[in-house]
């Protein structure tokens, strides 16, 4: 709806309100795509990810008031949509674990043949980690935070967060050269030996 | 025998499993930035940005009748 200025006289305070609002707002737009991804990777579908993703963005709107401008709004946001997911969870059905079949359907469609193989397993083996591996990789592997950051949105200590990336790691590596799971006859010690060479076509070996 | 040769290989000095397990864990790495990335470039569904119009419109009205 649009609306002209009003002429009458603004108070100061209601002004400057408004500015913030709207610088939050930027900062809040600018971050959705992110947190599609996180909760992409939380609840393994992309439909419920989208709510997800909707009700953190709202909450973060609706609790603006307690946010600081200038400081991480991004490990802020995460933390709301990662306590959002966690709080449905307790009262579904979900389990820990995503379900392996879920995730090949969803997770692993895409159209990308430059992406075959070896991130589809990828996205497999993730998935069969309990969450709490798989979110500390995700947010310090992908996510770009710091251990730090990510103990705070995750609510625990940075050793805590260490361990499990290490974890995760391990276990991830060890289920894509073995393939502990279902695979139809396809040897899973490909997915690795993919992974390894997409990387270094990406050239991304440091 | 693999344990063998694992011992075997980690007496020498400079082991390779070391440097190749780095490598997985980079390559694995690589792989994870480019999956999250993949959703990160993914157009924004237009209802976050008309629920969040809405929200700021009301906002907006809110703070006006102050």
């Amino acid at each position: 709806m649009k609306r002209a200025s009003s002429s009458g006289p603004h108070p100061a305070g209601s002004a400057a309100a408004g500015g913030e609002r709207e610088a939050f707002k930027r900062e809040l737009v600018a971050l959705i795509p992110h947190l599609r991804a996180f909760a992409r990777t939380l609840t393994g579908d992309a439909a419920s990810a989208d709510d997800l993703a909707q009700d953190a963005m709202m909450k973060a709107w609706d609790a603006r008031a307690s946010y600081q401008m200038g400081t991480n709004m991004k490990a802020w946001t995460f933390m709301i949509l990662r306590n959002q997911f966690y709080s449905e969870k307790r009262r579904s059905w979900r389990q820990t674990q995503l379900d392996p079949e879920v995730a090949e359907r969803t997770l692993v469609a895409t159209d990308d043949p430059e992406s075959p193989v070896a991130l589809d397993e990828l996205r497999l083996g993730l998935a069969m980690l309990p969450a709490e591996q798989r979110e500390a990789l995700i947010l310090v592997g992908a996510g770009g935070f710091a251990y730090e950051e990510a103990a705070e949105i995750c609510g625990c200590a940075v050793g805590t967060v260490k361990s499990r990336v290490s974890r995760a790691r391990r276990a991830l590596q060890t289920l894509l050269e073995t393939g502990a799971y279902e695979r139809d006859g396809r040897p899973a010690s490909e997915a690795m030996s993919s992974i390894l060479a997409d990387a270094q076509r990406l050239g991304s070996a440091r | 025998m693999i344990e063998q040769r694992a011992v075997d290989r980690a007496n020498r000095t400079t082991p390779p499993e070391l440097n190749e397990a780095r490598l997985r864990q980079q390559a694995i790495g690589v792989k994870l930035r480019q999956m999250f990335d993949e959703v990160v470039n993914e157009p924004v569904p237009p209802d976050f940005l008309d629920i969040l119009r809405r929200a700021d419109e009301s906002a907006e009205d809110a703070a006006e009748a102050e």
